[in-house]
Order: C-alpha cells, then sequence, then structure tokens
C-alpha cells in the first residue's frame, strides 16, 4: 500500500486520472453529477407537465380520503379535531405512494434507465434527482394542501404552519422511502400491492413523528422536538436511500 | 490464511452434507434445554408475586422475541455476503431463513397478547414491544412477498437482499420509534445496565430456553437449509448422488 | 487499448447462455457477433457493458477489469441496446439533449447538426412516440454522431427497422468511428455494410 501521505506533485485519482495515476481518456470534459442531476430533474419535470392532468391525480385522492373520515366518523368538528393528525398523515401517505410505481417504470421500459445506469455518472445521484421531481410534484403540493383539509377537520388556523412543515420534512422521508421501494419492486408486474406492503412498514417512523409534530401543532404545543426527529429521518434517507434505490435499480437491470 | 475453507462453504454439496452432519449437534441440546427449562419455568420456579402464574409466559415469550430479531439480523447478513461477494449458498440460507423467523415472530405476537391479557384485560394493547413485533411480520412478510413474485431465482436473491439490507437497517429505527411512540410494557428486565433486575430461579430457566431456542432455530434452518439446496440445485450432477441411498 | 473477454460463463436460470467466450479486440477494429435468435447475442453485449454479471470469467478494457473502475468504463463506453433510449414524450432533440448531456455538455447546434446528418429534419419536434420505429432508430444514430469521441461501441442490432440508406448511414458511422480509433462490437443478423479490412466475426452457437 503505497504511502498514505501525498506529497506535492503526485498524481492522485480524480475525473482525469484513473487509480494508477495514468491520465483517463477524455477529449472532452465530463458533465459534473450536479450538472446531471439538475438536468435530470429539469427533464422529468418537464415531462410531468407534459401530461398536466396525471399532476392532480395525487392531490385530488388526498382529497377525497379525508373526505372519507368525516363520512365514515362524524361531521362533529370537536370529534374530526381529535382525529385529524392521524387522517391527514394516513391520507399524506397513502396519496404520496400513488405515483411512487411509475417513478422508474416507465424508464425502465423505454431504455432511459439502462442508459443512467451506462452514463458513467453516480447512478444513486441521478436517482435521488428523479425523487427529488416526485417530492417537488407530489410531497411539496400535498404539504401545501394539508391545511386546507385540516382546517375542513376543524384545526385552529394558527396551527397551519406547523402542519406544512411537518407534512413538508415528512413528506421528504416519504419520498425517499417510496424510491427505495419502487426501484426495489421494478421487475414485479403489478407492483402496487407489493410496493405498499414493503414501504408502509419502512414508513410508519415517519408516520409517528409526523402525526405527532401534526398534533402538537393544533394543540397549539411546541411542535419542535417530534419536527427535528423528522427531519433527522428526513436526513438519513437522503445519505442512504440513493443507495439503496441505485443498487435495486442495478439488481434489476442485470 | 487458507481460503480453502472459504470456498468450501460456498459450495452446496459441501454445504448440504456439513448441514446432515451438524443438525442432531444442535437439534439433541435444544430438545434437552427447552424441556429442562420449560420443567424448571413451568413447574420449578415459585410464582411472581405480582403477575401469580401468568409470568410464566415469559419463558416462550421473551426467546422467541429476541429470536424474531436475531433471525432478522442472520437474514440480512447472509443476504449481504450473497449479495456483495456472490455466494449462492448464502443467498439459500437467507432464504431459509426468512418463514422461519416469521413463525417465530408470529409466536412472539401470540405469547405476548397471551401474557398481557390477564393484565390488561384484553387480548392486544399497542403497546411498543408487540407492535414493533408486529412491524417486524410486516417486513418477513414483505420479504418473502418479494421472494414469491420475483420468478427468477437468482433476481429473487439479489433484490431480496437488498429489501433486508433496508430492513434491517429499519428494524432499530422502527424499534426506537415505537418505543417512543407509547409504553405500556414493563421495561427490559434482563438488559439493564445494573445487571438482571429477576430473581436467580426465573433467570436460570429464562437463560435455558433462550440458548434452548436458538439451537433450536439452528437446528431447523439447517434441516430448511438442506431441501432449499435441493431445490435450487436440481439440475446439478452432485443431486443424483447425494439423494439415491 | 483492447477490449478482452476471457471464458464468460453466464447462466440464466438454467440456461447455460455464454459458454466459454473468449476475445480479444482492439482499437481500429470491428467485432460483429453473430448467432440465431436466443445464442446469447445481447446477453454477451449486456455483459460486456457490465450491467450483467458473469459468473465465470472476466471482461478487460485497457487491461483493467471492467469491475475495478465501473464508472470510469462507462464513461468509456456507448451501448444502444434493442430499443433506442429515448422517452415518448420528449422531441427528439430533447431527448439527445438530455442522453449526451448528462455525460458532458452538448450545445444546441451540435445536436441540431447530428439530427441533420441523421436526415431528422423535418420530425425532430414532435414527441418521439409520434415516429415511426426506424425514425426512432434514426434519431439513436444521432447520438452516435455525438458520441464519436467515446472509445468503446457495444450496439445491438444497430440496423434493425432502417431502411437501405439507413444501413448504409450505420456503416459510415461505424467506418467513421474506427477511422478514429474507435472500437466497435456489434450484435447483428445480416452483415454491416462497413468497408474496412478490420473486421471480424464471432459465433455464439445455442446451448
Amino acid at each position: 500500500m503505497s504511502d498514505p501521505i501525498a506529497h506535492t506533485g503526485d498524481a492522485v485519482a480524480g475525473p482525469d486520472l484513473n487509480e494508477r495515476g495514468t491520465p483517463r481518456p477524455h477529449t472532452k470534459a465530463g458533465t459534473s453529477i450536479w450538472a446531471a442531476a439538475g438536468l435530470t430533474l429539469a427533464r422529468d419535470l418537464r415531462l410531468a407537465f407534459r401530461k398536466r392532468g396525471q399532476l392532480v391525480q395525487p392531490l385530488v385522492f388526498f382529497a377525497i380520503v379525508t373526505t372519507l373520515f368525516p363520512l365514515a366518523i362524524s361531521p362533529e368538528l370537536s370529534r374530526l379535531r381529535d382525529v385529524a393528525p392521524g387522517v391527514l398523515w394516513v391520507a399524506a401517505l397513502l396519496s404520496s405512494q400513488l405515483a411512487l410505481e411509475f417513478l422508474f417504470r416507465d424508464d425502465a421500459q423505454d431504455g432511459t434507465l439502462e442508459q443512467a445506469a451506462l452514463s458513467g455518472q453516480s447512478l444513486s445521484g441521478l436517482l435521488f434527482a428523479k425523487t427529488g421531481a416526485h417530492w417537488l410534484l407530489t410531497g411539496l403540493p400535498l404539504a401545501l394542501m394539508a391545511p386546507l383539509a385540516g382546517l375542513s377537520l376543524g384545526v385552529p388556523v394558527a396551527s397551519v404552519p406547523g402542519i406544512v412543515a411537518s407534512v413538508a420534512v415528512g413528506s421528504v422521508a416519504l419520498s425517499l422511502i417510496g424510491s427505495m421501494g419502487a426501484a426495489i419492486t421494478l421487475g414485479v408486474k403489478r407492483s402496487g400491492a407489493l410496493l405498499s406492503l414493503l414501504t408502509l412498514p419502512l414508513a410508519m417512523p415517519v408516520l409517528i413523528f409526523g402525526a405527532r409534530a401534526t398534533e402538537l401543532a393544533i394543540k397549539g404545543e411546541s411542535y419542535g422536538p417530534p419536527l427535528e426527529l423528522l427531519g433527522a429521518l428526513a436526513v438519513l434517507g437522503i445519505t442512504l436511500a440513493p443507495l439503496a434505490t441505485a443498487a435495486a435499480v442495478r439488481v434489476n437491470l442485470e | 490464511m487458507s481460503w480453502t475453507w472459504f470456498h468450501r462453504l460456498g459450495s452446496p454439496p459441501y454445504i448440504y452434507n456439513l448441514a446432515a452432519r451438524l443438525t442432531p449437534w444442535f437439534a439433541w441440546p435444544a430438545a434437552l434445554l427447552m424441556l429442562g427449562g420449560l420443567y424448571d419455568g413451568l413447574v420449578l420456579s415459585p410464582p411472581d408475586y405480582q403477575q401469580g402464574d401468568g409470568f410464566r409466559m415469559m419463558y416462550v415469550h421473551v426467546p422467541t422475541a429476541y429470536l424474531s430479531v436475531m433471525i432478522y439480523t442472520t437474514m440480512a447478513i447472509c443476504a449481504a455476503v450473497g449479495l456483495i461477494w456472490r455466494i449462492k449458498v448464502a443467498h439459500a440460507v437467507a432464504a431459509s431463513c426468512a418463514p422461519i423467523g416469521a413463525s417465530i415472530t408470529l409466536c412472539a405476537l401470540v405469547t405476548g397478547s397471551l401474557w398481557g391479557a390477564p393484565m390488561w384485560g384484553t387480548y392486544w394493547e399497542w403497546d411498543p414491544r408487540l407492535t414493533s413485533e408486529l412491524i417486524l411480520l410486516f417486513l418477513y412478510l414483505g420479504y418473502m412477498g418479494l421472494r414469491s413474485a420475483t420468478e427468477d431465482v437468482q433476481r429473487a436473491d439479489r433484490i431480496s437482499a437488498v429489501l433486508a439490507i433496508v430492513g434491517v437497517v429499519n428494524v432499530p429505527i422502527i424499534h426506537f420509534s415505537v418505543v417512543w411512540w407509547n409504553s405500556l410494557h414493563q421495561g427490559s428486565t434482563l438488559l439493564r445496565a445494573d445487571g438482571p433486575a429477576i430473581a436467580t430461579s426465573m433467570l436460570i430457566p429464562l437463560l435455558m430456553m433462550l440458548l434452548g431456542f436458538t439451537l433450536f432455530f439452528v437446528a431447523v434452518l439447517l434441516v430448511r437449509l438442506r431441501g432449499e439446496i435441493l431445490s435450487r440445485e436440481r439440475s446439478a450432477s452432485w443431486i443424483r448422488e447425494a439423494v439415491t441411498p | 487499448m483492447t477490449l478482452k473477454a476471457e471464458n464468460l460463463h453466464l447462466w440464466r436460470g438454467d440456461r447455460h447462455v455464454l459458454q466459454g467466450v473468449s476475445f480479444a479486440a482492439s482499437e481500429g477494429e470491428c467485432l460483429q457477433i453473430t448467432g440465431s435468435n436466443g445464442a446469447g447475442k445481447t446477453s454477451l453485449l449486456r455483459t460486456l457493458s457490465g450491467l450483467m454479471y458473469p459468473e465465470e470469467g472476466t471482461v478487460t478494457w485497457r487491461g483493467q477489469g471492467i469491475r475495478s473502475d465501473l464508472l470510469g468504463y462507462h464513461s468509456e463506453l456507448a451501448y444502444i441496446g434493442h430499443e433506442p433510449p429515448l422517452k415518448g414524450d420528449l422531441t427528439a432533440r430533447e431527448n439527445l439533449h438530455y442522453w449526451i448531456g448528462i455525460r458532458w455538455p452538448v450545445s444546441q447546434g451540435e445536436t441540431e447538426k447530428a439530427l441533420e446528418r441523421v436526415g431528422a429534419h423535418g420530425w425532430s419536434d414532435r414527441p418521439v412516440r409520434t415516429l415511426s420505429a426506424g425514425q426512432k432508430r434514426r434519431v439513436a444514430l444521432a447520438g452516435l454522431t455525438l458520441m464519436m469521441d467515446v472509445p468503446l461501441w457495444l450496439l445491438d442490432e444497430p440496423t434493425t427497422n432502417l431502411d437501405k440508406q439507413g444501413q448504409h448511414l450505420v456503416g459510415a458511422l461505424i467506418e467513421e468511428h474506427l477511422s478514429r480509433g474507435g472500437l466497435v462490437v456489434a450484435a447483428i443478423h445480416h452483415d454491416l455494410s462497413v468497408r474496412t479490412t478490420a473486421m471480424r466475426r464471432l459465433e455464439l452457437a445455442r446451448e
């Protein structure tokens, strides 16, 4: 093993030199992973907007699910206010699942996922960008819609910032967990039920902390601690989920 | 360091025969320990001053609960070994673990529910231990569901390995979040920092059961593993010699 | 600069798809892989690209195993499978811009020239799903023209769905690539119309 302390003039492996210190043959400077991720994000957003009708589906689903609870329980706002955190979160969880099945499926079918795996760019980075697009199209709108649903369930107006914050942060973790599930079930036909079976147990900690944060916000109490735990889950997800997602995609491309 | 033992460990016929030879070494001690532990725990040791005879369910519940997590971890480690070093036998071990782990988790849930029923007044309470066990059962079922939904055995091995690794990382997170969420269950009496808080007369049969159950798991695993290897290698030439008497 | 395959064995389930495939190809050479359907041509290309992992044998590029630096190997590889890798809702132009753009920056002018070269002028602004199979294949060829500097090309039946003119285009692109010191490994049904003396064949037999 060579001397681990680098001296000036030593060859260091990087974009221009490979591990042996010999020049990596390029003729042009490559795109950085950040630029490639940016291109991927932009492409996925552009694709989503070309199918504008499908964009609102998770939101409509969210609205319908939250409507089910007053119909099934009671129209009394005092009772609904008690169950509001749970209702909002279960609805958000199920809605964010909707678009997951298709996160990678189109790309797997038309061969572009394969090209991403062969691009020479970090696959986890590119898939993270796709997951980011999913969050921007699903999680963030849900976070903005959740207070409306909450108000319909009798929550006080002062709790709106807390609801937005908790659903926004929690949905980041949900998108990341969902991307792992979507990648893992890529090889399964009609994977909807299996995808939920795999993703929902992993999402339970997010549900626990998120619902608690929302509940405290509704009661007007400080919701910092559960929100921080939610944030920790999101950070953990950002660090680890893309690796698992890329591994699962590579296995499914074999 | 000689790598031949490592290579042999990766060879299906070697493992097939090794498993057959090892099984009795685990099965008999397991039977003795479990019978002895049960006798000691159910008959010999005195009733608990608080819970009367009901606490005796602990002798089955605690080993099964501990084992349910240990089996999942073993499954995930073997799956990871198979994924990273591409050793097929490791995948066979992981596949064999899953149904055993799921059944043991179910036992843990049932015994936990029966144990708690006299105290709670109902057969189910959302206490952190049982809730974590339930979620663990879902993880096992998801793993088994993914395997059965994937047609190609090799791909099933590799993709369920990714799932198992993701699951095992999540087990502590899930457990922490569930404990955080609620606590009705009495604190863990075996794993307290200042030493076991239960009487020696209860501790000894418990340890016997723990060890007995663990050996039982290994014995059952070895038997399942042989079946799993037979099924995977059915078209290989060594099978005919191995199976004909 | 050599691509070497040594004793590749690959099983898919119980099928022994690659049975000890070996070859070496160097710069300026075009290796044509032939064989009936199901003989393993696609599996061989996918193994060479690193997408599939052989049970035995190694693939080396520039003397190093491809697994030792897979991303680096990929940056020197252009692989086009059976289907052109295009997103149906994007135009040909947008597809190229992304496909090449994630590897190195490509300007609008360059994509225009590439599309012109393959005769995509009239239909490069329509969503790709409205194009015929032959037109889609041409868009993939436009991508190849932008990847002339990528040393290794792995092509799976590059002339599928192309008319005579299209087939000549494929030949011309390959010739240009070879003359620049590139390497081509292609799975084919019919011989490529490539004018070069450095053409070799590898026949794969079914199990």
